[in-house]
């Protein structure tokens, strides 16, 4: 399942993950090193008594000859609720006195301890429990004797935590995954709240804002800045419009009154039949210094993204159909042939007449550009990042040291300084490819200029990227 | 024609009212949104031109009002504010065409009678005929003098819109916004090179041409003045 796989690769999911190992670990080395130094402890306890014992017991002999030991054992063993173990038999283990009834099969060790099971009598029957001890062999009468201590209780501890250990560890893994995983729901939640307003905001909804789930949590300190900064952007971005607005508002209307005038002049002139060449060049003057303006200020305003709510799907196939159609007879009028290869299925979210008004500008360019007899290719491509509208010409080209320069306002190249333009058109185009989320790329098309403008599918939130145009150069 | 002129730049209007009276209009006019909004609801006008900034009431409120109140004067904005989202904003509150400041007159002008046009339909048309050059919408045929004319699609939408304006001056802007939808401005002339193309096909080979070019202006297909 794609959420399930996509949850085990978040950042917290491997941090808890990465946590819970560490601590199995050391949770198995904290109970390994407790449980060795507590056997080593009671084992030298037990240890310890029964050496006392015997000592006490050999001296008893030595002092006292076998009828003291024999008392000896006799009243020890007699004694209750002591963990300790007595048992004095003859040459065939044959008990003799004490408090266990048989020899226990057991051998001595290297230390010549004995560890053993024997019987012991409870209120209703037997149970079998473990001793340890120490064998003395009394020689000139060929006797034994075992002193033991009854480690049960010990042995019971030890062998409880050796079969609980690796369920204590595995519980550890266990329960450490479920609140790693839980954790990372709740934190994966939270980062899509966030990715999808960033998302929704790119796509051109600047009203939208991260939510905040009151809890005052860092995510929320997050949310909290992200929506100042929002708010910010919102507001810079709205005095922006204002700002172009009101440009556009103060500088149309002395124009406007500017063409009023001069369109007066020249009908009152034209009717007493006079020269009124000088006038209509000042209006052609007065027309491209508007042609002007209104293409910087559609520039500004379509680097500040102000027309979003302008975007529908389109179908790049059909937008460069539709202008290859109308620049067609321009073309052949010029004795250039302009070519359209449709690719696939080409749906983007975009701007119908920006893009067209791009893509016209780049047939525009190409068209004035090339010499009779060349080609200008209008394509729509697949390609891995999105699909890409392409206008290429066979005219002179622009050196590579000069592509970057060429998007930037009113730059024209020596070469084109005396054919009509503005100088603004490529800068629309780069403006167009920001608008959409994209970049103008030009490059070498051998010979000629290939420029190309490579955008997202529909239904893919654009990326955010830098406001720059990306040249490769020929000798690539 | 009674036209309304609200505009509150009174040298703008000053111009404006010129202008319309000159070419045989009769005008009122009003210097802001209030006045301009009881004038339009009060008198019957063919056409209302409406600056889309104005005091008191904007221009784009006017519009909606007198939409409100049932009037459907149609309605010509002219607009001195930056035209990306603002055209579909105009049209949108009722107006039926849009114009940026600063204009050319003859444009106001041939968008005017292009407006009127529109409010004066003869019913639904399946021919169009200027002089002996018929034009058959359900067939898409087109004929002059009986001789078949080979149209591409975008012709044949060409000559159905010079037709349907026929004796009126349509500029290229009007053509590029109708028959091309597009809303911006071509740096050449592309249109001038769809036109010639469009006036050898119909009138090559004919005494009397029909497409005539008006200078400074656009271009207009009439039949022979008889």
């Amino acid at each position: 399942m794609r959420g399930g796989f996509r949850l085990v690769r978040t950042q917290a999911f491997r941090i808890v993950l990465i946590y819970v190992l560490l601590f199995a670990v050391s949770v198995t080395a904290l109970l390994g090193f407790t449980y060795w130094i507590t056997s080593r402890t009671v084992n030298g306890q037990a240890d310890e008594i029964i050496q006392a014992e015997i000592t006490g017991l050999s001296e008893q002999y030595q002092r006292l000859g076998w009828q003291g030991l024999y008392q000896s054992v006799n009243e020890r063993s007699q004694q209750r609720g002591s963990q300790a173990l007595y048992l004095l038999t003859d040459g065939e283990h044959r008990r003799l006195v004490g408090n266990l009834t048989f020899w226990p099969a057991a051998r001595a060790d290297a230390g010549n301890y004995v560890e053993f099971d024997y019987e012991r009598r409870v209120n209703n029957g037997y149970e079998t429990r473990h001793a340890r001890g120490q064998i003395l062999r009394l020689e000139g009468d060929n006797f034994y004797l075992l002193v033991a201590e009854d480690i049960q209780d010990r042995y019971v501890t030890q062998s409880l935590f050796t079969t609980t250990l690796p369920w204590t560890v595995g519980l550890i893994l266990l329960l450490g995954l479920v609140g790693g995983l839980l954790m990372s729901l709740n934190m994966l939640r939270r980062l899509d709240a966030i990715n999808r307003t960033s998302g929704e905001i790119i796509a051109g909804d600047l009203t939208r804002r991260v939510p905040v789930t009151g809890s005052a949590d860092e995510f929320d300190v997050l949310a909290e800045n992200l929506n100042r900064m929002l708010d910010r952007i919102e507001r810079l971005m709205k005095g922006l419009r204002e700002v172009t607005d009101s440009v556009a508002h103060d500088l149309r209307t002395p124009l406007n009154r500017l063409r009023n005038r001069l369109e007066e002049s020249l009908a009152r002139l034209a009717a007493q039949g006079g020269n009124v060449g000088e006038i209509e060049r000042a209006i052609v003057e007065t027309d491209k210094l508007i042609a002007t303006f209104n293409a910087l200020l559609l520039i500004a305003e379509t680097d500040a993204g102000a027309s979003r709510s302008q975007m529908s799907l389109l179908e790049l196939n059909e937008v460069a159909g539709d202008v290859a159609e109308l620049y067609e007879p321009l073309a052949e009028e010029k004795g250039i042939a302009l070519k359209l290869e449709r690719g696939g299925e080409a749906q983007i979210e975009g701007n119908r007449s920006l893009v067209a008004q791009a893509l016209a500008n780049l047939v525009d360019n190409g068209i004035k550009y090339t010499p009779p007899g060349g080609k200008v290719t209008i394509k729509v491509t697949q390609g891995a990042d999105g699909v890409a509208l392409t206008v290429a010409d066979t005219g002179p080209g622009i050196p590579a040291e000069d592509r970057p320069r060429v998007v930037e306002r009113f730059v024209r190249l020596e070469a084109s300084r005396n054919s009509p333009g503005t100088g603004l058109g490529l800068s629309l185009v780069a403006a167009v490819a920001h608008f959409h989320g994209t970049q103008l790329l030009l490059e070498d098309n051998h010979p000629g200029l290939k420029a190309s403008l490579v955008f997202p599918r529909a239904g893919k939130v654009m990326p955010i990227r830098p406001v720059m145009t990306v040249t490769k150069s020929a000798a690539e | 024609m009674r036209i309304l002129v609200v505009e509150d730049d009174l040298e703008a209007q000053r111009y404006l009212v010129q202008g319309l009276k000159e070419s045989g209009h009769v005008v009122d006019e009003a210097g802001d949104g209030d006045l301009g909004l009881s004038l339009a609801l009060s008198r019957p006008y063919d056409i209302a031109i409406v600056d889309r900034m104005l005091p008191k009431l904007d221009g784009l409120n006017v519009v909606a009002e007198m939409r409100e109140h049932g009037n459907t004067t149609p309605v010509l904005f002219l607009s001195a504010l930056s035209e990306v989202d603002d055209r579909v904003k105009g049209l949108k509150a009722g107006g039926d065409d849009y114009l940026t400041k600063p204009y050319a007159f003859v444009e106001l002008l041939a968008r005017i009678d292009a407006l009127m046009r529109r409010r004066t339909p003869a019913g639904v048309k399946t021919q169009l005929q200027v002089g002996d050059l018929e034009l058959d919408l359900l067939t898409r045929a087109a004929t002059r003098s009986g001789q078949e004319i080979e149209l591409q699609p975008r012709e044949f939408r060409l000559l159905e819109y010079l037709m349907r304006h026929a004796g009126q001056v349509v500029t290229r802007t009007m053509l590029l916004e109708s028959v091309w939808e597009y809303h911006f401005d071509p740096q050449t002339n592309v249109i001038d090179v769809h036109i010639s193309r469009l006036r050898a096909k119909i009138d090559k080979g004919f005494e009397l041409p029909l497409l005539h070019t008006v200078r400074g202006a656009g271009y207009m297909i009439r039949a022979a003045a008889a």
